[in-house]
């Protein structure tokens, strides 16, 4: 009896394949080709609208104006695949940003000393954000960022009141509006960050392991995966590309002040979930986020040509995001084929 | 008006794959205590949720006061006169005693709805009082203890005017004094007509109070007997006596150097005075009734729970485990009861399931190497055999003992020693029982000291070289491989007389975690 068990069970010795087999309509079912369908059309419909937009020099100057928010998009695409959000970001990038001006105008610290300063003030801010949600486990991201966004944003009121600070070195404007070899330094700055994120997020162990969490916390805890030190890091980055954004921001406007950056932490996570990264966590492409920033981004400007009211962009920005997160949820399949049935019943 | 309040005549209920409830009778005479006794997973929850109306059964019909009757949910039971009171205590701890009691039925004026709670409060008082307790109905829930909330769930029994009263292991988690309490509470009651039907897994429970006594076993209706009429000894065959239709491999191993000791180890309100040692090629087994306290202590040596005291040394070596990555360096891995929620990513494929644990040893300076960990997903999912057509197959479409398997094989990726089974065969089929059975002696042959948790006497008796019982947070026995029975491991588990003050000790431990 003993030796039949045994056999049985090599009888069912079966090999695997480890090869993944490339299948084409997986291949154009992702997400991405959809961003990038709405991208081309968002692209058609400004050039048909007002004959400036496909001007060279008017989109490097579109690009220049939404990407310093962008920088923030890479972090929180990890947030949210972990299951959570940091909307404290907007208020990081003026706190970090008004700490620098009133250092270097106010204290006498040098410019370079006072962005390292700004550097490390972000990533004091997303620490912070990232230990009390690790701390306090039973409280959700949404109410401890929510908690540290008034506070962040108070601190910056308090240290400036409700005056600009500007009066920065020549060299550092730079950063805003410097070229290099004709292209905006800002644009070279947003892609090497994207290639770092997105190799970052979907070719090293850490990213695997951010993935893992966002899918199943528990079981990766069980696994091994140092839940909370990840969770720690990936604030502290949100906190960092805040600061980044803050150093862009000061400088393409000259000056900064205690109210800049507002929303900004709204833009960022509907571009994140416009790029198709699941609000339920555990799925998502960097790729997706970053066509994502250009498809919102150009919207922004381009309506902006045509003269339409800011308010009524963020009424199409709406219906857009809405519309892009309920599409996935929607039973596509289901509703093609009881489609071809009714035709063949007529 | 028959003889029996409440008759259950060839009750079955059948979920997707399983039979939790085969031909079952039952008889409940008025103002009778009647203990219901059975192992884990015998069918008691099921057969009380049947006469409660959360399930209804497939087949058979239930009798009470004479009237057949079909409950399509709780509330119609409720409405009948039934009222259980559960293991666990299910209440509002923020909402206070007297809204506790009148959850569900409250008072309230009629046209207006306005609840009327000056009433509720003075009839929770009255209800109260007449159990003997002088509690307060206006606090919290909350701030009670254990044995407090157990009497506030029988005055809500009573204030549904509760003529069948089930409780389900009441005493587990009260100390001997609050049981006798409990107990004076459930002969009033009968004294006063209500029905009791008591599960305990203590045999002191049903000898105090009982007079007559249901057992179940692996779903079917075993017998009842006037607790008077049955010995000690015909009730655990009854309760055991199953025939052993697992097939277990034969197991050649030598059992070689300490691998684990284990050291007085404690926490507080969970386990107290763990020692035990574990050697290569060893297959400890941990039984005991489920909430003995195997799983936690086991998860203190993964360094899921922090122990508080006590002393863990591996290969001789005293280490200390703050966590299950540093519990992995050392050499130990644990393959968690709760495969889908602790175990796997389902909606990932098996192959990044199995390396996940070990990434470092697929990775140069933390990239990828995604060829290399492909080949070793598959080399590990073979040796399991996994029966799947591809590594990139989600974990959520295998079947059970197929994701089991997984589970298992992540165990394989990394350089471990010890080897933490907790249920290892719970929710699997036969067919892959015996497969994970092999693996488990193939692995214990290679070398590993191998700790497994299970709540299925054979299976335990079965693949076990040593068997450690756990009651109440404390080893109480360890049986050799020769000496073992399923009654021995019973008794250790469950009997109060054996060693009346070791078990007293240990559920002061537990009441620590209820007061603090």
């Amino acid at each position: 009896m003993e030796q039949r068990v045994v056999n049985q069970n090599e009888y069912v010795q079966r090999t695997l394949t480890n090869k993944q087999e490339f299948s084409l309509k997986k291949f154009f079912l992702q997400w991405e080709w959809l961003l990038i369908l709405v991208f081309l059309l968002v692209l058609a419909i400004n050039t048909h609208l007002s004959p400036y937009f496909l001007n060279g020099a008017g989109l490097r100057d579109a690009t220049m104006i939404f990407l310093d928010k962008a920088f923030i998009v890479f972090p929180m695409v990890m947030i949210m695949i972990l299951r959570d959000i940091d909307i404290s970001v907007g208020s990081t990038v003026a706190l970090s940003s008004v700490v620098m001006a009133t250092l270097y105008n106010n204290l006498g610290v040098p410019m370079e000393a006072a962005i390292i300063i700004c550097l490390l003030v972000g990533a004091l801010c997303g620490l912070i954000n990232g230990l009390l949600i690790i701390k306090f486990k039973e409280l959700s991201a949404v109410i401890v960022t929510l908690g540290t966004m008034i506070l962040y944003r108070g601190l910056a009121y308090v240290i400036l009141e409700d005056q600009a600070s500007g009066n920065f070195p020549e060299w550092f404007s730079f950063f805003g509006w410097g070229h290099v070899a004709g292209i905006p330094f800002i644009l070279l700055v947003f892609v090497l960050f994207a290639i770092g994120f997105t190799l970052l997020l979907h070719k090293t162990t850490f990213g695997r392991q951010i993935f893992a969490m966002g899918n199943n916390p528990t079981a990766s805890r069980f696994s091994g995966v140092q839940v909370d030190k990840i969770k720690i890091i990936v604030f502290v980055l949100a906190g960092l590309m805040a600061a980044i954004t803050a150093i862009f921001l000061a400088s393409r406007m000259g000056s900064t002040r205690p109210n800049i950056a507002t929303n900004y932490e709204l833009d960022v996570i509907a571009m994140v979930a416009l790029g198709g990264i699941s609000t339920a966590g555990g799925k998502g492409r960097m790729l997706g986020a970053i066509i994502a920033i250009f498809i919102i981004g150009y919207l922004q400007y381009g309506l902006g040509l045509i003269n339409i009211a800011s308010q009524t962009m963020l009424v199409i920005i709406g219906i857009l995001l809405i519309v892009s997160v309920v599409i996935p949820k929607l039973n596509l399949k289901g509703i093609f084929s009881r489609f071809v049935k009714k035709r063949n019943t007529n | 008006m028959s003889e029996y309040v409440l008759e259950l005549k060839g009750i079955t209920k059948r979920f997707p794959g399983v039979t939790a409830l085969d031909n079952v009778h039952f008889k409940l005479r008025p103002g009778e205590i009647h203990a219901l006794m059975g192992e884990n997973g015998a069918g008691k929850s099921t057969f009380i949720k049947v006469i409660t109306g959360v399930h209804s059964p497939d087949e058979g019909e239930m009798v009470l006061y004479g009237q057949k009757v079909k409950f399509s949910n709780p509330k119609e039971a409720q409405t009948m006169g039934i009222a259980a009171i559960y293991q666990h205590v299910t209440n509002y701890p923020d909402l206070t005693v007297t809204e506790n009691i009148f959850m569900g039925h409250e008072k309230v004026q009629k046209i207006t709805g306005r609840l009327l709670w000056k009433q509720m409060h003075e009839e929770a008082r009255e209800i109260l009082q007449s159990l003997g307790s002088s509690l307060d109905p206006k606090t919290e829930m909350g701030s009670l203890s254990v044995a407090q909330q157990q009497i506030v769930e029988i005055a809500k029994a009573i204030s549904t005017n509760a003529k069948i009263i089930i409780m389900d292991e009441p005493t587990a988690a009260l100390t001997a004094r609050e049981s006798e309490e409990l107990y004076k509470i459930a002969e009033s009651l009968r004294d006063q007509g209500a029905s009791i039907i008591f599960i305990s897994h203590r045999f002191e429970d049903m000898y105090r109070l009982a007079s007559q006594v249901t057992v179940l076993r692996d779903s079917k209706y075993i017998g009842s007997w006037g607790v008077n009429e049955i010995s000690n000894d015909a009730l655990i065959v009854a309760m055991v006596g199953r025939e052993i239709t697992q097939v277990f491999p034969k197991k050649e191993s030598e059992i070689g150097e300490k691998l684990l000791e284990v050291e007085g180890l404690g926490k507080i309100g969970f386990f107290a005075d763990i020692s035990f040692t574990l050697h290569r090629g060893e297959i400890l087994g941990l039984t005991g009734l489920v909430g003995a306290g195997r799983t936690e202590v086991c998860q203190s040596l993964f360094g899921i729970m922090p122990y508080d005291k006590g002393k863990i040394k591996v290969n001789g070596r005293e280490v200390s485990i703050q966590n299950p990555k540093e519990a992995m360096k050392l050499g130990i891995g644990y393959l968690p009861e709760d495969r889908q929620l602790q175990g796997l990513v389902l909606q990932w494929g098996l192959g990044r399931n199995i390396t996940l644990p070990t990434l470092k040893n697929f990775s140069k300076k933390g990239w990828l190497d995604e060829r290399k960990e492909a080949d070793l997903a598959k080399k590990l999912a073979e040796k399991v055999h996994v029966k799947a057509n591809s590594i990139f197959d989600l974990v959520s479409s295998l079947s059970g003992g197929n994701q089991q398997k997984v589970a298992v094989a992540k165990l394989l990726t990394a350089d471990l020693d010890i080897i933490i089974l907790d249920e290892p065969t719970k929710g699997v089929d036969v067919g892959a029982k015996s497969a994970i059975y092999e693996i488990i002696n193939d692995l214990a042959s290679q070398g590993y000291g191998i700790i497994m948790i299970s709540s299925e006497m054979p299976e335990v008796i079965g693949m076990s070289d040593r068997i450690a019982v756990m009651r109440s947070g404390r080893i109480t026995k360890f049986l050799h491989k020769e000496e073992v029975t399923q009654e021995a491991i019973l008794e250790a588990s469950m009997s109060d007389f054996s060693s009346k003050d070791e078990g007293e000790e240990s559920r002061k431990g537990i009441e620590v975690k209820q007061y603090g």
